[in-house]
């Protein structure tokens, strides 16, 4: 009975601070049906689950069957999924409450939750400016304290980069380690639920219980669920890279020095750290702009009016009907990399583009691991080259806006785990640094955060 | 004028497998559900949703691979083929482009021009059928059922290697017999479970490059395969003959008119923009896997065709018409075997004809068990019955069932060896024809097949007819005429 008592308290102080963040708009659920949702499904939780009580928030495209999953997109605008992501039912099962679906950019293309159809995220400290994306909802929603952790998802960086502007933890797991049924496509290839979490400890757990096989997703390794590695005493026995193209010389000096100093601690630690390389990097970004768009570009074909989501008018034939529901449905960032994806895609062009990008992509994988086989264990970099931007700054230049992952996207191409941890403050606003580790490492690269999370002064300026 | 011109064809064949369920999901892979039932998120291509492939249907891909010769690669790709349609709540249908599961195959079959002939197959590959529209069922809107969405099929192509029409439905109705045999697929044309395409083109006899090729759609029934493809053959000759040119499009047959029309430009021309699918990891199929495949494969018809020739002594015509299904053939060869070495030739003219005739009439059933018509067959060698009297013992053991010799004394036709009891007859059928018997006295012998006929006759079929010749005989010789 306490325990059940104990779950209602947890969820009705959770839905008190979902409606206390409400001008983050950060959370795309009505405030009534949270609370009532909270309730019910505390008082359905099984106590004995390990994560009994806990609210977790969940990104608006992860199919939940509590509340709409619209991505963000006006094209799903109050849709409701038949069934359940496969995390999102691990999570129920281990207790935790769903606290609400987040905003996010449009399809979780973006990386300012500029992009969504429902209004921007405000950041939590500072409202002329944006929490990052795409999971900006998310990021925005731990920083406020609502609630401990939120499931975000990853296509190029949309876990790491806000948690690294709102200063919280975000990892995203090796390609493989979550299931990805029921998140809804962006870059299949690419995607990978994470989460964002107040501390390493937070975010570790979550992941813990939503990672491990799903025969529903072919993509995802038949492996156990993550163990949750203890706290280290120290990092004696780890070689941690340092690799310089992570570092060009007009890195903001600011960001710089909050770098310095985590590797420093880093070393202090016990860790033996070396400078390495990564000489494909420079091609990241582009890489990630031709394969994620081709991808999306058949992802999106699904969203036509002709199921299900809003149908635009256009009745005169079939093909009005798909012009003007995907004309009107979709917003221009996504009409952008439809576009682009599907020029890349067809014939003619296939073999400058998508095939090349695919040999890039590659090479880029292949850099990692070159490194990873001289002895380096995980790769410690800045997660973004700045702190959160101002709203507007780079919203019509998608160029500057798609920089903002360029640290975050090789992760992505190369499937590997990576976690934004805070380290300082960059004149007041949080910035993240991130350690990349070997693929189904997870738990290493988990075992040097906690370490890293513990000595560094992250409410520090740098 | 067709003489003057040489047609050349190539088929892809689409069949669906035999499976309990989809391609990528669990619903129901039946025929004929209520609209939009047989569907989950996964084939409503739900947003979040994601394929996982079938194991039966790649084992029965495989098998049908192994079946037809190919080469079955151990690492092959799904690939996604983008359009828009309706019917297709993806937007794009999983199939395989570049590296299909099996290339390299051929299969050999009877033309009807050449005799033996073999048919190269440039590949085998796996993908998912999409939804169905109909046009017809609501006024002014379209229908759409996506039971049939997710359907597993594979699609077997040809090269350029049919000389005719009926070249071409030789080859189809061979490569029918081959999955039916293997339990691949049902290949019902009506039901959608075996479709074909064709890429026809003609060119003027000896030249050796090909002509424009034109692709002919909605070929839906075997009976319409030859008219489709006689139609635009015809068709593009008077097109070249009157000086013009084949223009490289898509025909649609239209069954009811007998006639081809091109389909509107705006449903064609489609880039495809083919690309591997990023929810399905490379198809790896170890050699053990392969090898298990090739286990359960049965003997095909081509190699039963020719043991039952070898081993039972079968003309090659009775040979074939016993292997052109696998149910007959292997109810044939129980016949023989129940009966310890029944007569293998007396065995296969039942199943030819009563057998046959019967299945015919009753929706292809056999529904002689085979070990009663081995039976029933001693049962006329050992002289207890004679062969008219068995074709009704079949007939009632058709409807009802039961032993042949219980049913045979049921209805009163075991043969009667009786000497007293046949002399009874021979005595009332002389009696009977005084003028016959007169004529034979004259030397007219070959009369005494009339007076057994007559015996058979009188005894409603159950005098053994060896014995009354032998009565009728006896009286002539020991009598030196009849009376």
């Amino acid at each position: 009975m306490t325990e059940v008592a104990d779950a209602l308290a947890s969820a009705r102080a959770a839905a008190d601070r979902l409606v206390k963040a409400k001008r983050l708009n950060a959370c795309l659920t009505p405030a009534k049906e949270l609370r009532k949702s909270l309730l019910a499904q505390a008082a359905a939780a099984h106590p004995s689950g390990v994560l009994y009580g806990m609210p977790v928030a969940v990104k608006d495209n992860i199919c939940t069957l509590e509340y709409v999953t619209s991505c963000g997109s006006r094209i799903l605008e109050g849709y409701r999924s038949p069934y359940e992501a496969t995390a999102v039912n691990k999570l129920k099962a281990a207790g935790a409450l769903i606290a609400g679906k987040t905003n996010c950019d449009e399809f979780g293309m973006g990386s300012s939750t500029e992009h969504s159809a429902f209004g921007r995220t405000l950041h939590p400290f500072d409202k002329t400016r944006v929490p990052g994306g795409s999971s900006g909802g998310s990021a925005a929603l731990v920083a406020a304290g609502a609630v401990p952790a939120a499931l975000g998802s990853e296509t190029g960086g949309s876990v790491r980069q806000p948690a690294s502007l709102c200063g919280v933890v975000g990892i995203k797991p090796t390609y493989g380690r979550v299931s990805r049924y029921g998140l809804v496509a962006f870059g299949s290839s690419l995607d990978q639920i994470g989460v964002l979490g107040r501390s390493v400890h937070d975010a570790a757990r979550v992941l813990s219980v939503i990672s491990g096989r799903d025969p529903k997703d072919a993509t995802c390794e038949d492996r156990d669920s993550l163990r949750l590695p203890n706290v280290p005493e120290s990092l004696q026995g780890f070689v941690i890279g340092i690799p310089k193209e992570y570092f060009p010389p007009d890195l903001d000096p600011a960001v710089r020095r909050a770098c310095d100093r985590a590797i420093r601690l880093l070393r202090e630690l016990g860790a033996a750290v070396r400078d390495v390389a990564l000489p494909h990097t420079q091609y990241a970004v582009p890489t990630y702009y031709i394969i994620a768009p081709a991808e999306a570009s058949s992802n999106l074909a699904r969203y036509d009016g002709v199921r299900y989501g809003p149908r635009f008018d256009g009745s005169e034939d079939v093909r009005a009907l798909y012009r003007t529901t995907r004309g009107e449905g979709f917003g221009a960032e996504v009409r952008r990399r439809v576009l682009v994806g599907t020029y890349v895609l067809s014939s003619g062009y296939y073999d400058a583009y998508y095939r090349k990008a695919q040999q890039m992509r590659a090479l880029i994988a292949q850099d990692f691991r070159n490194v990873f086989d001289r002895g380096v264990d995980l790769l410690f970099t800045p997660t973004t080259p700045t702190p959160a931007f101002k709203a507007g700054e780079k919203i019509d230049d998608p160029v500057a806006m798609y920089l903002s992952d360029i640290f975050t996207v090789t992760a992505n191409l190369a499937g590997l785990p990576a976690i934004s941890v805070p380290i300082g403050r960059v004149k007041g606003l949080p910035i993240g640094g991130q350690l990349v580790g070997q693929a189904f490492l997870d738990d290493e690269m988990l075992e040097a955060a906690y370490a890293l999370e513990r000595a560094v002064p992250a409410g520090e300026e740098a | 004028m067709a003489n003057r011109w040489e047609t050349v064809i190539g088929l892809e064949t689409h069949v669906q497998l035999r499976t309990v369920s989809k391609m990528f999901c669990g619903c129901s892979a039946a025929f004929g559900a209520p609209p939009n039932t047989n569907v989950c998120p996964v084939c409503l291509g739900l947003p979040g949703a994601l394929p996982v492939p079938n194991e039966l249907a790649l084992k029965l891909a495989v098998r049908a691979a192994l079946g037809l010769g190919c080469t079955v690669h151990p690492r092959s790709l799904f690939a996604r083929k983008n359009y828009f349609y309706p019917d297709l709540p993806k937007g794009y249908q999983i199939s395989q482009f570049e590296q299909p599961l099996a290339t390299a195959g051929s299969l050999s079959y009877l033309s009807p021009d050449q005799g033996i002939a073999t048919a190269t197959i440039v590949r085998l590959h796996v993908e998912e059928d999409a939804g169905k529209s109909l046009h017809d069922r609501f006024p002014k809107q379209t229908a759409i059922d996506l039971n049939r969405c997710g359907v597993p099929l594979i699609e077997i192509v040809t090269g350029p290697d049919f000389r005719s029409p009926h070249e071409a439905r030789a080859y189809l109705l061979t490569l029918k017999q081959v999955l039916e045999y293997a339990a691949i697929s049902e290949c019902d044309m009506e039901k959608g479970s075996l479709r074909v395409d064709a890429n026809v083109s003609v060119r003027r006899a000896g030249e050796t490059a090909l002509g424009t090729k034109t692709e002919v759609k909605n070929i839906n029934s075997f009976a319409f395969v030859e008219k489709a493809l006689t139609v635009e053959r015809d068709r593009q000759i008077a097109v070249l003959e009157a000086g013009g040119t084949v223009a490289q499009q898509t025909m649609l047959y239209d069954s009811k008119t007998n006639s081809v029309r091109p389909q509107r430009s705006k449903e064609e021309s489609h880039d495809y923009r083919y690309f591997p699918d990023p929810d399905l990891p490379p198809l790896m199929l170890s050699e053990e896997f392969v090898a298990e495949q090739q286990t359960q494969l049965p003997e095909l018809p081509a190699k039963k065709r020719e043991r039952f020739v070898e081993k039972y002594g079968l003309s090659v015509t009775d040979a074939a018409v016993l292997t052109a299904e696998r149910a007959v053939a292997d109810y044939y060869e129980t016949v023989v075997h129940a009966g310890s070495g029944a007569d293998a030739k007396l065995a296969a003219n039942w199943v030819m004809t009563e057998v046959l005739a019967d299945a015919k009439d009753h929706g292809e059933r056999l529904r002689v068990q085979p070990g009663a018509l081995a039976g029933l067959i001693s049962l006329v060698r050992g002289g207890t019955l004679s062969h008219q009297a068995a074709k009704r013992v079949f007939s009632e053991m058709a409807e009802h069932g039961g032993e042949p010799r219980n049913v045979a004394e049921a209805l009163g036709l075991t043969q009667v060896a009786d000497t007293g009891v046949v002399a009874g007859w021979v005595s009332e059928v002389l009696g009977a024809h005084p003028t016959e018997v007169e004529r034979y006295r004259k030397g007219e012998t070959k009369l005494l097949q009339f007076f057994v006929g007559q015996v058979m006759k009188v005894s409603r079929g159950k005098a053994d007819p060896k014995l009354a010749q032998r009565v009728l005989e006896e009286r002539a010789r020991s009598l030196g005429d009849l009376k």
